[in-house]
C-alpha cells in the first residue's frame, strides 16, 4: 500500500468517518440486501453475511436497479444506513437515492481502493474535498 | 445549474411548499451531475410501494401530500407489493396490506394514476422520439430511451415524484446526445426463438460489462424484432449491466446503420452472440436441491401476448399437484386476457394470476419462501432470476414451454 489517500471524481453529503467495508461485488439494496437487518444476504455475493450498518462501503459497480430511491430512505429510517456509499462507477438511482437520505456518496475513484485500504480501516470521506483518507489501520 | 424564471419561482414557492422542496432536491441531483439546466417532461412514471418505501417513506409521502402536492403532468405508477386479491393466501402481512392501500390513496390525491404496472410503454404511454420523460423502473427506461428513442434517466420513486411535481428532470445522462452513443456492438448470431433467450442476450452483455453509460449496439440479426422480445432484453441489461439504453440496427430510431448508432466511432468492444453462448448460459444454472414447485412469469409483467402463448401452452394441463405457478400482469392486460379467455384457461389449470404486482416485489416474499418450503424459482425471465437474489431463492432460468412443462410436471429438467 503506497499511499493512504484516494480521489474520487463526484462527491455528495457531509464529512463521515467509519469502518470501511470493501466490495469486489457491485451493490443493489433490492438484489443483494436484507433491508431489515441491513445484512448482505445473496447467496455468493462477496460480502454474504456482512452488515452496512454505519460502514464505509466500497462498491466497484452499481446493481440495477431502481429501489435504492426509497430503500436508502428507510435504511435511514430503521438506522441501517452505513456510513457512505463510495462506487467505482455509479447510477443516477443511487445518487438520487443517496441524496434523498441525506447518505455520503461518492462517485469514480482514484487509485483503486484495494491499492489504499483494506476492510476494517478507519477512514474518512471528504466530499468537499473529493478525497478519502485511511486515519487507523485494521487491527 | 441555471434555472429559468418560473425555476426561480417555484423555488420561491409560487407553486407551493411541496414543488419547492421537489425542486430543491432536484437541484442537489443536477449539481451532482453536472447538469446545466433543467428540460421539461411530459409524462412520468413512478415506483412506490410499501415493500421498497418502508415506514419512512410513507411517512414522508404523506408529509408530502399534505404540503398539497400535485403532479403538474400525467404520471403513473410502477407495480406494487400486494394484489388485495391474493394477500391473505400469501400470506402477506395485513399491516403492511393496509399501508399499502393508505400509500395508494395519498398517491391518488397527488393527481397520480395508479396503474400499477413495470410495463406502462406497452399499455399506457408511448413517448416519441426525443420526448423528455421521468421514468423508472429500469426496465421502462431502457425501453423508453432504446425502442422509442424518448429520453429519461433512471428516476428513482423520489427523483420521479419530484419530476411530477415540478414537470422537469435535471439535464444529464440520457437526456443528452452525447450519452446516447453507442459504446461497443454485439452482433447477433443466435437464433433466439424465445423471450428467455433475449434475456439471457441481456445477461451475457450486461453482466461483464456494468455500467449505466456504456450503450451496446446490437446487429446482424436474421430478422426484425417483436416488442416482448426487445422487452426482455432491454429489462435483462438494465439488470445485469445498470444500462440505460441499447441500439438495435435496423429496429430502433437512433440505428438506421451500425455507423449511425456509433456516433462515427470504432467500438470500444466486438462480441458476437451464438447459439453455443446461450446454452452455456441455461446450464450456468444450477440445479440446486432439485426442488422444482415455484415458477413465475413475471419481471417485466406479461403483456396480451405473452398472456396469449401461455394460454396455449397452458391449456389441457394442470399445474403439479404441491407446485405453484404464478403469472403476473396488469389490469388492462388482465380484463383482455379474460374477455379473450386466456385468464380462464390459465386459471382453469391450475396458474395463479396476480394483478398490479411484480413477484420480486411482493411484500413479505422471504417469509413466504419459507413458509411454502421454495428453494428454487424457475422462470423465463432473466432479469428476475438476477433480482430476486436477496431473498436467498436458487435461480433457474429456462425457456417458456420448459418452464411450463416444470410447473405441469414438478420436474427439472
Amino acid at each position: 500500500m503506497s499511499a493512504a489517500r484516494l480521489r474520487v471524481a463526484r462527491a455528495f453529503g457531509p464529512p463521515v468517518e467509519g469502518v470501511a467495508l470493501l466490495s469486489e461485488e457491485g451493490f443493489s439494496p433490492r438484489y443483494d440486501l436484507d433491508r431489515w437487518s441491513g445484512v448482505i444476504t445473496k447467496a455468493g455475493h462477496k460480502l454474504e453475511g456482512r452488515s452496512i450498518k454505519d460502514k464505509v462501503c466500497f462498491f466497484p459497480t452499481a446493481k440495477g436497479g431502481i429501489a435504492a430511491g426509497w430503500a436508502f430512505f428507510d435504511l435511514q429510517w430503521k438506522k441501517l444506513a452505513p456510513k457512505a456509499f463510495i462506487f467505482g462507477v455509479t447510477n443516477p438511482v443511487m445518487v438520487q437515492g443517496a441524496i434523498f437520505a441525506g447518505i455520503t456518496l461518492t462517485d469514480g475513484w482514484t487509485p483503486h481502493p484495494r491499492e489504499v485500504l483494506q476492510t476494517g480501516d478507519w477512514v474518512r470521506v471528504d466530499p468537499l474535498g473529493m478525497w478519502i483518507e485511511v486515519l487507523r489501520r485494521a487491527g | 445549474m441555471e434555472l429559468s424564471p418560473e425555476e426561480r419561482a417555484l423555488l420561491g414557492g409560487a407553486r407551493g411548499a411541496a414543488a419547492r422542496r421537489a425542486l430543491e432536491y432536484q437541484v442537489k441531483v443536477g449539481e451532482f451531475w453536472g447538469a446545466k439546466r433543467f428540460v421539461p417532461v411530459t409524462n412520468v412514471h413512478m415506483m412506490g410501494d410499501i415493500e421498497v418505501m418502508g415506514d419512512g417513506g410513507l411517512e414522508w409521502l404523506k408529509d408530502t401530500a399534505a404540503l398539497g402536492a400535485r403532479c403538474a403532468v400525467g404520471t403513473t405508477t410502477n407495480a406494487r407489493c400486494i394484489d388485495f386479491a391474493h394477500c391473505t393466501r400469501l400470506g402477506q402481512d395485513a399491516g403492511e396490506v393496509a399501508k399499502e392501500r393508505e400509500l395508494i390513496a395519498c398517491l391518488r390525491r397527488m393527481d397520480v394514476v395508479t396503474t400499477d404496472t413495470c410495463i406502462n410503454y406497452q399499455t399506457v404511454y408511448q413517448p416519441h422520439l426525443g420526448e423528455h420523460v421521468a421514468w423508472g423502473d429500469t426496465g421502462t427506461v431502457i425501453y423508453a430511451n432504446s425502442v422509442f428513442g424518448a429520453r429519461s434517466n433512471f428516476e428513482s420513486g423520489p427523483a420521479a415524484l419530484a419530476a411530477a411535481l415540478t414537470g422537469r428532470t435535471p439535464e444529464y445522462g440520457f437526456h443528452l446526445d452525447e450519452h446516447r452513443r453507442g459504446a461497443f456492438s454485439v452482433e447477433l448470431r443466435a437464433r433466439l426463438d424465445d423471450l428467455a433467450d433475449w434475456g439471457a442476450v441481456g445477461k451475457l452483455v450486461g453482466e461483464p460489462h456494468q455500467s449505466y453509460f456504456s450503450v451496446p449496439v446490437f446487429h446482424g440479426f436474421h430478422r426484425t424484432p417483436a416488442a416482448d422480445e426487445l422487452k426482455h432484453l432491454g429489462a435483462a441489461l438494465a439488470s445485469y449491466g445498470s444500462m440505460g439504453m441499447f441500439h438495435f440496427v435496423g429496429a430502433t430510431p437512433e440505428a438506421p446503420t451500425l455507423e449511425t448508432a456509433l456516433g462515427g466511432r470504432a467500438p470500444a468492444e466486438r462480441l458476437v452472440v451464438t447459439d453455443a453462448d446461450l446454452e452455456r448460459v441455461y446450464a450456468g444454472f444450477g440445479r440446486g436441491d432439485g426442488d422444482a414447485r415455484l415458477v413465475v412469469f413475471s419481471g417485466p409483467q406479461q403483456s396480451l401476448f405473452e398472456m396469449k402463448q401461455l394460454a396455449a401452452l397452458f391449456d389441457g394441463r394442470r399445474v403439479n399437484a404441491g407446485s405453484d405457478c404464478f403469472v403476473t400482469t396488469n389490469g388492462a392486460v388482465l380484463a383482455q386476457s379474460r374477455a379473450l379467455g386466456y385468464a380462464r384457461v390459465l386459471e382453469d389449470a391450475g396458474v395463479t394470476i396476480l394483478e398490479g404486482v411484480c413477484f420480486y416485489i411482493l411484500q413479505n416474499l422471504s417469509s413466504m419462501r419459507a413458509a411454502n418450503g421454495w428453494t428454487n424459482l424457475v422462470s423465463n425471465s432473466a432479469k428476475i432470476v438476477n433480482i430476486i437474489g436477496a431473498h436467498r431463492f436458487n435461480t433457474i432460468l429456462r425457456r417458456t414451454r420448459e418452464c411450463v412443462d416444470i410447473a405441469c410436471t414438478g420436474v427439472l429438467r
